[in-house]
């Protein structure tokens, strides 16, 4: 009994990690490769989930509206370069900050004017409808798991496109030393508007897939955003890989710590206070781990080699 | 430059003199939090606030109307400070609106010791219910505990044995476990407090299915509960566990829930469908103009309007004679849409409380409807330690 729900925790750990790692890997490839702290990913992710409620309404089949929001947020996000971010790699961070901070408020904004404030959603696919028994009663969405499986796929084509080809070559060797790879004669504001859009894409792709299980909301990309950070940080910036190790570890710290934390604190301590003080630990638990990563390991689990 | 700029000055200066001269608006402060995933709470209340003074041709008791309108965020501090701004810049005879009890906490005292009445449309913290109750403060919806009330009252009554109870880590939450736990006399299983804002409840559903209660009682405003509600649905614990919520099922999250909530229970002390004429005319009125659905928020604006209306034209305009005014609010002389209404001595109102479940209208949009009455007339617990009579 307590088996299978510590192995279904793991499971719902495990979602929410891959979910992070698709929002991660965008953030971490252009702080890594352009060192460019971009505040706006966030955002992006948001889009993505209300261009899917856009084109779930105007095909009424989830997977075209999946293809039309990916062009769409891919189309957004080289946008976003072409107007504001490409006048941004130039200056200092904190500049970089301010800017895409800007951005958000005025995206934030924006999806309110045009979609409004209430949440919207669209649903989970005929076929990934259902659930998997497990517990007596409970069953375990499919929609979960082919989020996780999509999550997966996702990161052996990083993977492949990061190891295996010439743009990925490149990536890595921008991550390395930008100013080098410059030198040798590649066009590197095309090798960062590429990587720019594709991230954008990776984000708008885990807004997509949670649409159908989260509402779709103005601001709903900022507390993604702050996690997505903390997962940069701990996996190293620049890592890829580091990202989606970090994100599988915060995904199951933060789900692990909320449902067991509580019952931890009742083993030894009055139910009332286990209550108080149960929840408030859980939400720390990850910082307390980045708290203790950047003590012990200030460049992360994996970091970019030649920072 | 020196010349160009006094007559700037004399010539605003008799601007504002010209507009004294002819009869001054009527002017209301409408708060609330309009940004944020929580602003369709504030969005909801202003609109049927704002339908109410259009239908009386931008007028209430015979006086036009001036309306400032100011966001608080949902933080406190600047609410504290476009609150003063209204009193002190703006000087209006009335604020109303705030959404968030912790907003109420902050407005509250520099309203009411301002001798500036304040018309909650939403909010009703207990403090302001109990000891620090001022006669300058008027509900138009409920205590806090009440809505809680009805849903713990409810489980008792339908004799269920076992509550699995969900909400919020911060204080209304705590209220609103307290407030179920009033009435309810059968066993709760676990409390669980997630994090404010949480988007994920599979670790919490999961336990939910562990520890299979017969109810599961959640307050998850906003869109924590659009997700809480999706998730619930997908995760098919709807067949063996009964969904009692409050503010977490009702129409400013349907349209995002839409089929997943049907069937779930919540409790409000109005529904569109209840059977009035006040109300039928109202809701037709506002889906006629804004083209969504009201809720509870939006009926608790309108209804501010028309006690402000009814409080006016009761003085004929005059708001000179503070006590006049109050004892006029004091009336509630006027048609509220959910029916009965009158107010208590820490004036807040004594209603009816409903079970109410959500459905697919006829027309395809969904609303919440009247199940059945769970408090007939019904008061709150802390009246009795307000000192107003």
């Amino acid at each position: 009994m307590t088996a299978t729900l510590v192995a279904v925790q793991v499971l719902n750990g495990l979602q929410l990690g891959v979910l992070l790692f698709l929002v991660a890997a965008g953030l971490t490839l252009v702080f890594g490769v352009m060192d460019f702290i971009n505040l706006a990913h966030g955002v992006q992710y948001m889009l993505g989930a209300y261009l899917a409620v856009t084109f779930y309404g105007l095909t009424g089949n989830f997977f075209a509206a999946l293809v039309l929001a990916l062009l769409a947020a891919l189309a957004f996000g080289l946008l976003l370069e072409f107007v504001v971010f490409r006048h941004l790699y130039d200056r200092d961070h904190l500049d970089q900050v301010l800017a895409t901070f800007g951005v958000i408020l005025f995206l934030n904004e924006g999806v309110r004017i045009v979609w409004g404030a209430a949440p919207l959603s669209y649903p989970i696919p005929q076929l990934l409808q259902g659930t998997i028994p497990l517990i007596d009663g409970f069953g375990y969405p499919i929609y979960r798991v082919a989020m996780i499986v999509s999550g997966l796929a996702t990161a052996v084509l990083l993977w492949f496109l990061v190891t295996r080809t010439r743009v990925g070559m490149l990536v890595r060797a921008g991550a390395s030393n930008p100013r080098m790879v410059s030198a040798l004669g590649v066009d590197i504001r095309r090798l960062f508007m590429v990587v720019f859009g594709f991230g954008a894409m990776l984000a708008g792709f885990a807004g997509v897939m949670s649409g159908p299980i989260l509402s779709v909301e103005p601001g709903m990309g900022d507390g993604v955003l702050i996690l997505a950070f903390v997962v940069i940080v701990i996996g190293g910036i620049g890592s890829i890989r580091g990202a989606f190790v970090a994100a599988l570890i915060i995904g199951l710290v933060d789900t692990l710590g909320r449902s067991f934390m509580t019952d931890i604190f009742k083993a030894f301590m009055a139910p009332a206070a286990a209550n108080q003080v149960g929840p408030a630990i859980a939400s720390m638990l990850i910082y307390l781990l980045m708290a203790g990563v950047l003590f012990f390991r200030p460049t992360g689990l994996f970091p970019a080699a030649g920072r | 430059m020196r010349k160009v700029l006094t007559a700037a000055l004399v010539a605003a200066g008799m601007g504002v003199g010209g507009a004294a001269i002819a009869a001054e608006p009527l002017k209301i402060g409408l708060m609330g939090t309009l940004s944020g995933p929580p602003a369709v709470l504030g969005q909801h209340i202003n609109d049927g606030f704002k339908l109410f003074v259009e239908q009386q041709g931008g007028k209430l008791g015979g006086r036009d109307v001036e309306i400032f309108v100011a966001d608080d965020e949902l933080k406190p501090d600047v609410a504290l400070t476009k609150v003063k701004g209204l009193l002190e810049r703006d000087k209006v005879d009335f604020v109303a609106g705030i959404v968030f009890s912790n907003i109420l906490q902050a407005v509250f005292r520099p309203v009411t010791e301002s001798e500036t009445f304040l018309i909650g449309a939403n909010a009703g913290t207990s403090t302001f219910a109990g000891k620090g109750c001022s006669p300058y403060f008027f509900s138009t919806s409920w205590q806090n505990d009440q809505i809680h009330e009805v849903m713990g009252k409810y489980a008792q009554d339908k004799g269920f044995k076992s509550a699995f109870l969900l909400t919020p880590n911060y204080q209304a939450g705590k209220d609103s476990v307290a407030g179920f736990k009033r009435h309810f006399k059968g066993e709760v299983v676990d409390e669980v407090y997630t994090k404010l804002g949480n988007l994920d409840f599979s670790a919490e559903l999961a336990k939910i299915a562990a520890a299979k209660p017969e109810v599961l009682f959640t307050f998850m405003p906003g869109g924590m509960g659009v997700n809480l509600v999706k998730q619930f649905k997908q995760a098919g614990l709807d067949k063996n566990v009964t969904f009692l919520s409050a503010f977490t099922v009702d129409e400013t999250t349907l349209p995002a829930t839409k089929d997943d909530a049907v069937g779930l229970f919540s409790s409000s002390q109005w529904t569109p469908d209840l059977d009035n004429p006040a109300n039928k005319a109202f809701v037709s009125a506002y889906e006629a103009k804004y083209g969504y659905v009201p809720s509870l928020y939006s009926s608790q604006g309108y209804d501010a309007a028309q006690l402000i209306n009814s409080a006016v034209k009761a003085v004929k305009g005059d708001l000179s004679d503070k006590k006049a005014v109050i004892a006029a609010l004091r009336k509630a002389d006027f048609a509220s849409v959910r029916g009965d209404f009158k107010y208590n001595t820490n004036h807040f109102p004594i209603q009816d409380y409903y079970l109410v479940k959500a459905v697919k209208r006829a027309d395809g949009k969904y609303a919440t409807s009247v199940v059945e009455k769970v408090f007939d007339d019904y008061g709150d617990i802390y009246a009795a330690e307000c000192s107003m009579k």
